[in-house]
């Protein structure tokens, strides 16, 4: 049975076990990316001075060896969105050294030294990576450039102004003398670390705007990269885990005697809400839970169904909200309009249904704990560590993995909570995966919002009044309440409705907190609060054109003069686009303008829809100004797959309970967009010097509206509800 | 007890028979970078060949695959279609989390050795068994293009 050692067999000497690893994984032509941290037995990585002896480490962002080695320390989650090599890169840039001379090591849980700084805890999500990393990373490389020459002019007893420092040297011009980091790192250490540095001009930038190959991709092609779920240790037992399967339910009974007759099967673990069974595989496992006669306890409410869920957000959307943005009187302006619009907007619950299914492995011993799982809030999920076990933070360890997919799911630590109770209960090494059914049904989800919506328009057409309730789950009241405003406005679900990107009169934006049942747990999910807001937002935009009968681009454009960025992203993706040319019938041509996360979007999606209202995308075009880049093609990428992940959704998705009981379970039913009907999408990227936007979520998030504006030009049709497909245009 | 040949090695694996080629490959041999998505072979995460055709290995009864050569993804590169592909992957950046992308790998593998030279609809035919959450699916089809061979002809019956 294969497994790699544990990384921290000997803490003493794990110096050598780093570099044993080194050996083995170096990848040709590029850095090493270990996937997994190596733990502190005996302290906590943090801020400088907790270094190895021999070891140079100013900030919490790098380490040089006195090998030479240079060790990057990345904080964040790599999710896909390429992470691993953009971080790496902004250090190296001011480090001055080439990403074949770095290894990327997973930063250890802190939600102090690894705070995001837009976030303020260590949190990989909302688009804040890059944004936040900007310069507080090429700062951290700036500081080990300036102590490394520093050291150097000392060693030399020389004019600092003729050293200079080039991929993992300092060299002295007038000489050519030249001291690796590797020679200098003893003396840094020495020196005083400076607060203030200079930063690189943007033109003597050699990495940063490049699409070097992503230091993680080797291992995602070739199998050897290790996600969570691969993780393999001595003695492991698999466990897999069967939750009760009506919202609100918990366990009553369970009878464990023909589970255990199975070969393979080590422990039958009841919980609150579940029953795991640990076994010598998968397989067995398996076999256990479905050979388990459980009887559910099926709780408050086992005949919820949609229509009860969607009755107390239409009775919500009655009452007045909290305030979140006001202009001028909407409602006087309403009254004096030529004409005036109203709606009802629904965006369905969603899941996140990453390829990876949800996993976490644990061992707890009497003073140890050890975690590996893939976590986009490491300090949480090291707490909830410490929450269980009861044990100190030093004896609970947390080794940070890649994610096969996130869209937000591994924000949570619900699972990791789960593993450690059934971890708990046994003496060995358990990695906890859920089956592809657990994952969707007991998934957290994108909550279902109810909006309503009304505008005013004068004789031209132009909107005079515009007033918006939005409705629905407050994720931000279970995942940071410090983060509520005043009367518990929510920030995130107002994000880009109070206010949208386009100069309105007369605004009015409400938001009601209306919660599900309980027993449904709401999350977030890829483009977080915007993705149901610039549906609703770009859909009505839309509307009020229809019913001026003017032309979707320009009358945006006439609404966007205080914003040339989203002016100019519009007219950049019309152009290529080809906005404006006739097409032939039953094809259309849908936009949606995007500002958020600071960056700026337009996406132009054609669509095809049957006589039989089958929509199948054509294309995509969009334009993007998200201000400096980093690794161009990774903003690319994720624009691409952005898109595609808001389609899929828009198309085809929702999560639906009747009888207390999701009815989604599998790929078959919650479906994905395949090959041969995914749409291409032409990406264009504006050179831009502003500070970098978030990009990671942006795409998905004006992809509904681009959709069903593109299926209102095709069909004159408005869909007003998604998933397309259930509330597709039928043939009249 | 079965015998398996993986990878061109012979295992000896204590297993039920019915037990799924993928637990097999994953929790008893150790090779992981054959991938679980779905158990219902609807997602293509767990593609591996068997005797060179594809086939999705969470529901394949071990019995069924021994007897027969195994290839995962960690031998890919023993043919020459292969090792072009996963240069092909890493020249034009293809995965992004990467959890789908083995099988991606190994159904593109299959299909060239088939259709050296596919259409798009040949590509659509043969690759939208695999689910990709990240919508990579532009770049892996032009992946595949750049490995195709223009001058080849299908083999007979392919």
């Amino acid at each position: 049975m294969g497994h790699v050692p544990a990384p921290d067999d000997h803490a003493s000497a794990h110096a050598l076990t780093r570099r044993g690893f080194l050996a083995a994984g170096a990848a040709a032509g590029g850095g090493l990316l270990l996937s997994f941290g190596l733990p502190r037995l005996t302290r906590r990585a943090d801020a400088a001075g907790s270094a190895a002896a021999g070891e140079f480490a100013p900030n919490a962002f790098l380490r040089v060896g006195r090998d030479g080695r240079v060790a990057l320390i990345v904080d964040k989650c790599e999710v896909g969105q390429g992470v691993y090599t953009s971080f790496p890169m902004l250090i190296a840039e001011e480090l001055e050294v080439g990403l074949d001379q770095v290894t990327v090591e997973p930063a250890p849980p802190d939600d102090k030294v690894y705070a995001d700084p837009i976030l303020h805890f260590q949190c990989t999500g909302n688009s804040t990576s890059v944004r936040g990393g900007w310069d507080r990373l090429r700062h951290a490389g700036a500081v080990g450039r300036v102590m490394l020459i520093d050291a150097a002019v000392q060693t030399w007893q020389v004019d600092p102004a003729t050293c200079r420092a080039e991929h993992g040297e300092v060299i002295h011009e007038p000489t050519g003398r030249r001291l690796g980091y590797g020679a200098l790192a003893d003396k840094a250490a020495t020196l005083p670390v400076p607060q203030n540095v200079p930063l690189k001009d943007r033109k003597d930038f050699k990495l940063i705007g490049t699409s070097p190959l992503r230091l993680d991709l080797p291992g995602k092609v070739d199998g050897s990269a290790q996600f969570g779920i691969d993780v393999k240790l001595p003695g492991l037992k698999i466990a897999t885990v069967a939750h009760c399967p009506v919202i609100g339910g918990k366990l009553a009974h369970v009878d464990a005697s023909r589970a255990q007759q199975i070969k393979g099967v080590y422990r039958v673990v009841p919980l609150d809400t579940a029953v795991a069974v640990v076994a010598d595989h998968m397989w067995s496992a398996m076999q256990g839970v479905a050979a388990l006669d459980i009887e559910w306890d099926e709780g408050p409410h086992p005949n919820l169904a949609m229509r009860d869920i969607v009755r107390q957000l239409d009775d919500a959307s009655q009452r007045t909200g909290v305030v979140a943005h006001s202009d001028g009187d909407a409602a006087k302006a309403m009254a004096g309009a030529a004409k005036r619009i109203d709606a009802i907007y629904q965006d369905p619950f969603l899941a996140h249904a990453p390829m990876e299914p949800v996993n976490c492995t644990v061992h707890v011993r009497p003073d140890l704990c050890e975690i590996w799982v893939a976590s986009q809030v490491q300090g949480r999920a090291h707490q909830t560590g410490v929450d269980i076990t009861g044990l100190p933070p030093e004896k609970v360890i947390l080794h940070n993995y890649i994610s096969g997919g996130a869209f937000g799911r591994r924000l949570d630590t619900d699972f990791i909570g789960e593993a450690l109770m059934i971890a708990k209960q046994v003496d060995v090494p358990v990695k906890v995966v859920w089956t592809r059914e657990e994952d969707i049904q007991h998934d957290l989800y994108r909550p279902y919002y109810y909006d309503r919506i009304s505008a005013g328009l004068d004789a031209q057409g132009r909107p005079v009044a515009w007033s918006h309730r939005i409705v629905g789950s407050s994720v931000m009241a279970r995942f940071a309440p410090s983060a509520l405003g005043k009367d518990g406005l929510d920030p995130d679900a107002i994000e880009c409705a109070a206010p949208p990107v386009y100069d309105l009169p007369n605004l009015h934006v409400e938001y009601v907190r209306q919660e599900p049942p309980t027993g449904i747990t709401t999350a977030f999910w890829r483009g977080v609060g915007p993705t149901h807001n610039v549906f609703v937002v770009e859909s009505f935009i839309d509307e009020l054109v229809a019913a001026a009968k003017q032309d979707p681009v320009a009358y945006r454009r006439a609404l966007l003069d205080e914003s040339p960025r989203a002016l100019a992203v519009l007219d950049l993706a019309a152009e290529k686009a080809g906005w404006g040319q006739p097409l032939p019938a039953g094809r259309g041509r849908g936009v949606a303008l995007v500002y958020v996360f600071d960056s700026y979007l337009a996406e132009i999606a054609d669509v095809a829809v049957s006589p039989e209202g089958e929509v199948r995308v054509e294309r995509v075009v969009c334009a993007v100004d998200c201000g400096a880049i980093v690794h161009p093609d990774t903003v690319k990428a994720q624009i691409e797959g952005g898109i595609l992940f808001g389609l899929t959704a828009a198309l085809f998705d929702e999560i639906t309970i009747e009888n207390g009981r999701v009815q989604q379970g599998n790929f078959n039913d919650y479906r994905t967009l395949r090959m041969d009907e995914a749409p291409f999408v032409d990406v264009y990227l504006v050179d831009s010097t502003e500070a970098p936007g978030g990009i990671g979520e942006t795409g998905t998030v004006g992809a509904a509206p681009a959709l069903a504006n593109a299926i209102f030009a095709a069909t004159g049709k408005r869909i007003r509800a998604l998933p397309v497909w259930r509330n597709r245009p039928r043939p009249a | 007890m079965l015998t398996l040949k993986v990878n061109g090695t012979e295992q000896q694996v204590d297993v039920p028979e019915d037990m799924p080629l993928l637990w097999v490959l994953r929790d008893v041999i150790g090779l992981t970078g054959t991938k679980f998505g779905c158990g219902i072979a609807q997602c293509g995460a767990c593609t591996v060949h068997v005797d060179g055709v594809p086939a999705r290995s969470c529901v394949m009864a071990s019995r069924d695959a021994a007897g027969k050569g195994v290839t995962t993804i960690e031998a890919v590169d023993t043919t020459k279609v292969g090792k072009r592909l996963k240069a092909a992957w890493l020249e034009l950046q293809v995965p992004q989390c990467g959890y789908c992308q083995s099988g991606q790998i190994m159904a593109a593998a299959a299909l060239l050795a088939a259709r050296p030279n596919p259409s798009d609809r040949d590509i659509d035919a043969a690759m939208s068994g695999n689910i990709c959450r990240c919508g990579t699916y532009q770049r892996i089809r032009a992946a595949i293009k750049r490995v195709a061979q223009p001058q080849a002809h299908a083999r007979e019956g392919g």
